[in-house]
């Protein structure tokens, strides 16, 4: 397994995907235990995938690549995807998680070095949340 | 559920073996549940391999294809049309990014970047495994398109629909057609008369029976989709239905008006660049060129004006640096006596454009380079107009240049146009422009199927560059209703009938209306319209049942995937 947190990202097809691509594509360094699941937008994630992966499955935390103001299906998918973060960190809470694990971003089809930085924050975030909760 | 998959995985000819040991996740994926057969290939897209992987298909039975190669917006359709030729359905076929999101990214740690590919082409094989065959959606299409705009691009898209064969309404707000080019003169780099070419434009479209022109008109209502749209027109003569395939817009960009003071913008002898274009019209016939009733020995041209600032437009006009080097060419052309200065950031005629700058030297035309820190500064005194500016190429040396005029090279910008935005659900993006699904990979298309944009209301484009993406998108509506019919996307909102109990939310969240209640047996359920729904997902999150789901995104998919992600190398 990788060194350092387990981050799931979500994805869109269209927009933060390509985005992501591109930090790729310029050969920019994030850490090894980023993975990803592409989605066609993000006002379509459901807050108990999120759940799963920190509950159930291995993840340490998990990052929306959102589209944004760019998103090709809705003029208010920023405030959808909002909405879906809230009740996702309620639902968290609920379940005793620390709701700083899930993480939402903007990411621009060409915000490579966005979405390197805010996932390298991320990364650190969640180790200096292991070291709190030890 | 057990399933035949056979997963291949690419080498890129080592943009992806350099950073990622391949054969190791060809060896690993062997083993996982239902993968019968795993290999690697040196280039999986090359032509001898995609023979090679149809026939493994064909003689293992396979029942499902996972690729592991580079981004699916490069080869999703390549290897969708590989399966179907395989006979596989092409929805079973699931791509994996393990170069731009894994070799691409890691390449300081093999060791590491292979785990990452593997974990990765794990949940492909788990999504592969309940990847359901789907059926495109065929549906009927309508041979007719309508434009937006009659401006250059409206107008020779226009012709271009009609040449194809297709009935074009074609709608304008304004009472001429033309556009912006009713207030250009010579057009680069021929030297046209734009009004003498939107005069050849709006005769020809005059003269085709199938081209409909609606002038002083609006758009007001649109429903329908893909194929089948219908639209409300409001004009002079009322309101018109018409049923169209396609809706192409092309309603263009704005051209920036500086703020007063800006540059000493508002106050006389300041200009615009399309002010000039006017002013050098009027001056030509009169063969004296004339501001206000003086006449002008001195020009001064500024460029970037409004545009590549931290605040307000932070891009770069692109077109404008081309047209204001050609403003100072036809200048100097018809008055050469003038002289010009003109005061840059950075020269961006592109491509072979450069001709023109170079053009511009020869003939004399002085410029000079000033620094984004360092701008030229306008000062108005009796004498006259003075631009202070510092030359970058001469040390920063200062000078002071009298004149007669100032010319402001202005680019465009976005169209306000929120009446049109809400009545096609167009992107605008965060520069006030439309936005294309991809710039390079998919030009002209929105998300909404069958709504293309074209021209300057996408970005800032010279007249050629526009009219071109009209004719790619003409093009593409061409593709989409000559045959007649058309498949549409599967990957759509499914109802779990046993699941749902009807509360409405679904409907409520739903952004294009494509949810409705119906009864079926007596218990009320939530029914998607195959032709409305786009697929993005917005209902499946407020569905407190889980009942809900969009074909491909499955809850169960997706926790699959999650648990493959997770899954440790033994």
């Amino acid at each position: 397994m990788p060194r350092g947190p387990k981050i799931l990202v979500f994805s869109t097809n269209t927009i933060s995907d390509a985005g992501i691509d591109l930090a790729g594509a310029s050969h920019l360094d994030y850490p090894t235990g980023v993975v990803f699941i592409a989605v066609p937008c993000s006002s379509g994630v459901d807050p108990r995938w999120i759940l799963y992966a920190l509950k159930e499955a291995c993840f340490d935390g998990v990052f929306i690549a959102a589209d944004g103001t760019d998103c090709p299906y809705l003029t208010d998918c920023t405030k959808r995807t909002g909405e879906i973060v809230k009740k996702a960190q309620e639902l968290l809470e609920a379940h005793q998680i620390d709701p700083r694990r899930l993480k939402m971003a903007a990411i621009c089809s060409v915000c490579a070095d966005a979405f390197v930085n805010h996932v390298k924050k991320f990364a650190q975030l969640l180790e200096d949340l292991a070291h709190e909760e030890r | 559920m057990a399933k035949k998959i056979g997963v291949f995985i690419c080498y890129c000819g080592g943009n992806i073996s350099d950073f990622v040991d391949v054969e190791k996740i060809a060896q690993e994926i062997a083993h996982e549940d239902d993968v019968v057969r795993a290999k690697t290939h040196m280039f999986v897209c090359s032509d001898a391999a995609q023979e090679e992987i149809i026939r493994e298909i064909k003689e293992r039975g396979l029942e499902a294809l996972v690729i592991a190669s580079c981004s699916p917006k490069l080869h999703l359709e390549t290897f969708r049309r590989l399966a179907q030729r395989a006979g596989l359905n092409p929805y079973t076929y699931i791509q994996v990014n393990i170069r731009e999101q894994c070799s691409w990214a890691h390449t300081h740690n093999r060791e590491e970047a292979t785990e990452k590919a593997l974990r990765l082409v794990r949940a492909g094989v788990a999504r592969a495994r309940m990847a359901r065959p789907l059926k495109p959606i065929e549906i009927k299409t309508i041979p007719a398109a309508l434009v937006v705009g009659a401006g250059i691009t409206g107008l020779r898209t226009a012709v271009a629909l009609s040449d194809l064969g297709l009935t074009v309404h074609l709608v304008e707000k304004e009472k001429r057609v033309g556009g912006l080019l009713n207030h250009l003169d010579r057009l680069f780099p021929y030297g046209r008369q734009a009004t003498e070419l939107i005069e050849e434009l709006r005769r020809e479209v005059e003269r085709r029976e199938n081209i409909h022109l609606y002038l002083e008109a609006e758009v007001t209502k649109k429903t329908g989709s893909v194929g089948n749209f219908k639209l409300t027109i409001v004009g002079p003569e009322g309101e018109k239905e018409v049923h169209v395939g396609a809706v192409l817009v092309a309603t263009g960009g704005n051209p920036y008006v500086p703020n007063p003071g800006e540059y000493g913008y508002g106050a006389p002898g300041i200009l615009t660049l399309l002010d000039f274009h006017r002013l050098i019209r009027d001056c030509r016939g009169a063969k004296r060129f004339v501001f206000n009733g003086h006449p002008v020995r001195r020009v001064v041209f500024i460029y970037c004006v409004g545009f590549r600032e931290k605040k307000g437009h932070r891009f770069c006009s692109r077109y404008c640096c081309a047209a204001g080097v050609y403003a100072g060419l036809t200048l100097k052309k018809d008055f050469p006596q003038i002289e010009q200065f003109h005061l840059y950031r950075d020269m961006r005629t592109y491509g072979s454009l450069e001709r023109l700058y170079h053009q511009a030297l020869e003939e004399g035309l002085v410029f000079v380079r000033f620094n984004e820190t360092h701008r030229p500064e306008v000062l108005e005194t009796e004498e006259g107009l003075t631009v202070r500016v510092k030359d970058e190429l001469t040390g920063g040396k200062e000078l002071a240049i009298s004149c007669d005029l100032i010319v402001l090279v202005t680019g465009l910008e976005g169209k306000e146009q929120q009446k049109l935005v809400d009545v096609l659900k167009l992107p605008v993006g965060k520069d006030g422009f439309f936005n294309e699904i991809h710039p390079k990979l998919r030009p002209v298309e929105t998300v909404i199927d069958g709504l293309f944009i074209t021209g300057a209301c996408q970005a800032p484009k010279n007249i050629s560059e526009s009219v071109a993406s009209g004719l790619a998108a003409a093009a593409k509506s061409g593709v989409l209703l000559l045959p007649g019919k058309l498949d549409l996307e599967p990957q759509i909102a499914r109802v779990n009938l046993q699941k749902c109990s009807w509360c409405g939310l679904c409907a409520e969240a739903c952004p294009y209306e494509a949810i409705v209640k119906e009864e079926i047996q007596g218990k009320a359920v939530a029914r998607v319209n195959p032709a409305l729904c786009k697929g993005e997902g917005a209902c499946v999150p407020v569905c407190p049942e889980e009942a809900i789901e969009v074909q491909g995104y499955e809850h169960q998919q997706i926790k699959a995937m999650i648990d493959a992600l997770c899954k440790e190398t033994a």
